[in-house]
């Protein structure tokens, strides 16, 4: 067959130059006119009469649209999530941290008549700059308080800036990947379109009801 | 009329973008024809193993990923078969089948990767890498799924792995499957056929089956020259035993027949990895907590395990003193040691092919510093 080889190669890339691209453009694409309409949720006629500023922009190609990331639900960002009421301050993930990146310091917390003593975190900081998002951290709370983020854009012109405090770590936004956390894949949790607020519901196990903490804390004492 | 030249010594990278990472070579020239080749490594040495000293079992999972970065999943089987050798675990069946799946595709990836840049160095610039590399992007976008991470997986535990597939896992690996099979009818029809790659690699860097053996040389390198040896069967590991494949063979020997084993060995992997969801039983995917904990202290000793990984014999060795940590670790690479024929292969050859050849052999940088 010495010969043919070549054309029909060539007619391999010939089938590939009229496939569909695979590129995903990031973080914004270029639209048209339609696109722009689209976007701003109205028919093209109504974005061309109500903004025409940005439907010149559009015909001539420089309107962009936001994209978002394709991820998977498991991805291992880096915003991490933390969840204050659960966490103990036993420091699990600072001992298994292979890079020994977080810094956890406790101080003697209120005493509760019902709960007993607890701890206050003073000092909760992970330094993402070196870390590699292994989730051994995420993997060893024994108590679901910390959950891998599905974030990823934290990228910083300052060094200290990839250090997350405490403050920045109970402020983020609730939205857990479900990284070593099969609760959230049972119920088909998505961080992408919505959050887990309330700390009861972040857990491996199911949330008391009301009669349950009553036979517990009342009726079996 | 021949005229007479003076041998030229050329210093090819570090920095140089094909020699796949940062590896340096010493060349001499007489005209054309490689006269001496030195080659120098070292420039990716990061401690890998003297780190893993002082680290926890479980953490130098994290490690082995970084080694071979474009296989590291092997990695991980093949460091966590160390691991459950050296502390005598019982691995849960599902969570071998996982790993087994899981390492059949980064084998693929990896065998699309060595196509790809093989190709690149022959001068095709761009085209059958982008296809390959597309193709290793859906491979990229499972692990995603599986474990969250797509090149530092990280996924294999001692005694199986930390999380069980989810639900949209199956479907996709079954679209990806038969997609990995097009890719490769595509490339091989690309590529197998093609006047320029025959011309450029039949015949080139041709290598005896005695000196291979007697260098201790594995992987599709080997294979290419017709000797028989995949330790998948000959010494399988994990689950190889029930699963049925051809192993490959070529008797050329050149460059060649070491990229036509490797999209034939792509191929085999489909297969495995089909037969692997076929034989998948539910059930836990790693041993309790109880059996297995978190911080291991194996008994003092030492345990080998190898695995036939996509370059060659992966090799983990492991010094134990009783502690949460391995008293040594030492890795035997294949990258490395099929590096160590490449002044066999290049001496007399010509110019053109210095780094055809030197992509034949697939090697990783990550992985011959470690």
């Amino acid at each position: 067959m010495i010969g043919l080889g070549l054309p029909r190669g060539f007619l391999v890339t010939l089938k590939n130059f009229v496939r569909p691209a695979v590129t995903e453009q990031y973080p914004d694409r270029h639209v048209g006119l339609l696109g722009a309409a689209k976007e701003a949720g109205m028919n093209p006629f109504q974005f061309l009469i109500k903004n025409p500023g940005n439907s010149l922009k559009a015909i001539a190609g420089l309107a962009t649209v936001p994209v978002a990331v394709k991820q998977s639900p498991r991805f291992r960002g880096n915003e991490f999530t933390f969840y204050e009421d659960r966490c103990t301050v036993c420091a699990s993930c600072a001992k298994y941290c292979p890079l020994g990146i977080i810094e956890i310091v406790s101080v003697p917390g209120k005493i509760d008549a019902q709960e007993g003593e607890s701890y206050k975190i003073e000092v909760f900081d992970i330094d993402i700059g070196r870390c590699m998002f292994c989730g051994l951290c995420v993997e060893a709370c024994p108590y679901d308080a910390l959950h891998m983020g599905t974030k990823f854009e934290r990228s910083s012109y300052i060094r200290n800036d990839l250090v997350i405090s405490k403050d920045e770590l109970f402020a983020a936004e609730k939205r857990p990947s479900s990284f070593y956390r099969p609760q959230f894949e049972e119920t088909g949790f998505d961080p992408f379109s919505e959050e887990v607020t309330d700390y009861h519901d972040a857990g491996r196990h199911e949330r008391p009801t009301d009669e349950d903490l009553k036979r517990k804390w009342v009726d079996e004492r | 009329m021949a005229i007479k030249t003076q041998p030229v010594t050329v210093n090819l990278g570090p920095q140089h973008p094909s020699t796949h990472g940062v590896f340096r070579m010493r060349v001499m020239f007489d005209g054309e024809e490689i006269v001496d080749v030195e080659p120098i490594f070292g420039y990716l040495h990061r401690g890998s193993e003297k780190l893993a000293e002082e680290r926890t079992y479980t953490q130098i999972v994290t490690l082995t990923d970084r080694m071979d970065y474009v296989s590291s999943m092997l990695n991980n089987q093949a460091y966590i078969l160390a691991v459950e050798k050296l502390a005598g675990i019982e691995p849960s069946p599902r969570g071998v089948w996982l790993r087994m799946i899981a390492s059949e595709l980064q084998r693929i990836a990896s065998h699309l990767v060595a196509t790809g840049f093989l190709l690149q160095d022959l001068g095709a610039l761009g085209t059958p890498l982008i296809y390959a590399m597309r193709e290793r992007e859906n491979i990229l976008d499972l692990f995603e799924i599986i474990c969250g991470a797509r090149i530092t997986n990280s996924y294999l535990r001692p005694g199986g792995v930390f999380m069980d597939a989810p639900q949209e896992f199956w479907p996709a690996l079954d679209r990806g499957l038969s997609d990995i099979v097009n890719t490769l009818d595509e490339l091989e029809e690309y590529l197998s056929g093609n006047e320029i790659v025959f011309s450029r690699t039949k015949g080139t860097a041709v290598l005896s089956p005695e000196l291979l053996i007697n260098a201790s040389i594995t992987g599709p390198m080997l294979r290419a020259s017709g000797v028989d040896w995949d330790l998948r069967h000959r010494n399988p590991y994990d689950y190889y035993e029930k699963i049925k494949f051809e192993r490959k063979l070529h008797t050329a020997s050149d460059n060649y027949a070491r990229y036509w084993v490797r999209v034939q060995e792509a191929r085999e992997s489909v297969k495995i990895i089909r037969q692997c969801i076929d034989q998948i039983e539910p059930g836990p995917v790693r041993p309790s907590f109880d059996d297995v904990p978190r911080l291991l202290r194996p008994p003092a000793g030492d345990a080998y395990a190898a695995i036939e990984g996509s370059k060659g014999e992966l090799g983990f060795y492991l010094v134990s003193d009783g502690g949460i940590a391995p008293y040594r670790m030492h890795v035997r690479s294949s990258s490395l040691i099929n590096l160590t024929l490449l002044r066999d292969m290049l001496i007399g050859g010509q110019f053109g092919d210095l780094f055809v050849t030197f992509g034949s052999v697939d090697l990783n940088m990550g992985e011959v510093d470690r």
